[in-house]
């Protein structure tokens, strides 16, 4: 590696939120999985004089499936995602995604609250986190607080973290009995490829109608970002074919893609018309 | 500036010394031991060509550091096995002749190591799925499907007990 740093393992979380606040001017980085920020120091896009390694706090840790809501510690890894029969069941989107996500070794080390907190515009488990209403748990040595995580990007690689604070834990309310929540990556292959265009869909219904309807987009704009002009078409209506045609146009109108070396802007909000229009045809008929 | 520290690694089995600053990557660190057998690839976390098992779990030994790996076993592809005593996944490669340049075979041998301890009976799909944070430039992957899924088979046969 080619830039130095200085390290502290702390073995729990009051030894890591210590040392995140102990920065006296320096620039200090929490360091969970590294498959994103080891890759970012080598290439010189981040540079600081100190990390703390996340690997021996436990508390960031485990999985909580309430009667209401599921929670889970900021340092679960992909894999972690993966291996839940519990995760299976009460967030198929977030399985899905965490299935296509990098390769194994990645998928074993990188971290939900990392994914989060990369900025990606790209980051793959944020829609479908989106599209469950997952609020953060943002912990300080001097505070706590949550935050829907609707509200944690402010602009391309921008969030609202304070450097002294760690994403603790994630958590969402349990899907309704009638729902459906599900994903797609369209990337140029299945395994380590970064997404091209990425939608999650949540549509709950109940008595013919609409009741809930979240869709979220990766790739096609500077964040990771809910759609409500197209969630509000649909939610408290039976939806037809019309209706979930102008959904998928707003989608499409409401995203800002651009030309990348991965696809042209064209051909992203191509996409998302044609994707959300599918995961909500799709996600619908089942519900019927 | 960067600390330097004394650690002790635990690869395939054995105590080594080392000093290393806390920059250092488990990859640098374990080829500066001699472990020539770990490559680097694209140190991206792209190839594999790293991985290493680390309390039995694959990951890539060019994004996690040293000081991070001390006390925790790490395992090699010569730790599996060597020309005496073979691991089967070993010989399976050798058998189905699924290497050819062989610069990516140490990660992808410990990947389908990882594979099969979590599931001894991978169709081809995990194996491919599993295999996806591994890349051969030679183009050679159908040979190297078969001969994961013969070792599987291999190992079940003997019990299980790699």
């Amino acid at each position: 590696m080619y830039a130095p740093f200085e390290l502290d393992i702390p073995n729990d979380l009051a030894g890591a939120l210590a040392a995140l606040a102990n920065g006296d001017g320096e620039a200090v980085l929490p360091l969970a999985g590294g498959t994103n920020l080891i890759v970012d120091i080598r290439a010189g896009r981040e540079r600081p004089d100190r990390m703390v390694g996340l690997d021996g706090v436990d508390e960031l840790k485990g999985m909580e499936f309430g009667p209401e809501r599921i929670a889970i510690g900021g340092r679960t890894t992909v894999s972690d995602l993966l291996r839940s029969p519990e995760i299976a069941r009460e967030a198929p989107s977030l399985v899905e995604a965490a299935r296509l996500f990098g390769g194994l070794m990645v998928r074993n080390t990188g971290t939900v609250a990392g994914n989060i907190a990369s900025g990606s515009p790209a980051a793959d488990l944020v829609p479908p986190l989106l599209t469950l209403d997952a609020e953060l748990t943002l912990q300080s040595a001097a505070s706590t607080r949550t935050l829907a995580l609707d509200d944690y990007y402010l602009g391309y690689k921008q969030d609202a973290r304070r450097p002294d604070e760690l994403i603790t834990r994630i958590s969402w309310p349990r899907l309704p009995r009638d729902s459906v929540n599900t994903f797609y990556k369209l990337a140029r292959r299945k395994g380590d490829a970064i997404t091209v265009t990425g939608v999650a869909v949540t549509l709950a219904a109940a008595g013919g109608t609409c009741t809930t309807a979240r869709i979220a987009l990766a790739s096609v704009a500077p964040v990771v970002r809910r759609v409500k002009e197209a969630e509000a078409l649909l939610e408290g209506r039976a939806l037809t074919p019309a209706l979930i045609d102008e959904a998928a146009e707003a989608a499409a109108e409401a995203c800002t893609p651009i030309d990348d070396i991965r696809a042209s802007a064209d051909y992203r909000r191509h996409t998302v018309r044609a994707l959300t229009r599918r995961l909500v045809a799709g996600a619908w008929d089942r519900l019927a | 500036m960067s600390e330097t520290r004394n650690i002790t690694l635990r690869i395939n089995g054995r105590g080594e010394e080392g000093r290393f600053p806390a920059h250092r990557t488990l990859l640098e660190a374990l080829r500066q031991l001699g472990h020539m057998e770990v490559k680097c690839g694209c140190e991206k976390g792209d190839c594999g060509a790293c991985a290493v098992l680390l309390d039995g779990m694959a990951v890539d030994s060019c994004l996690t550091l040293a000081w991070m790996a001390a006390g925790k076993e790490v395992t090699t592809v010569s730790g599996l096995g060597d020309l005496d005593a073979p691991h089967p996944l070993q010989e399976a490669f050798a058998d189905s002749g699924a290497a050819q340049c062989g610069y990516c075979i140490p990660g992808i041998i410990i990947a389908a190591q990882a594979i099969i301890a979590e599931n001894p009976e991978p169709s081809e799909d995990d194996i491919r799925l599993g295999l996806s944070g591994n890349l051969c430039r030679c183009t050679g992957y159908t040979k190297i499907f078969e001969a994961i899924a013969d070792a599987a088979r291999e190992m079940r046969a003997e019990g299980g007990e790699q």
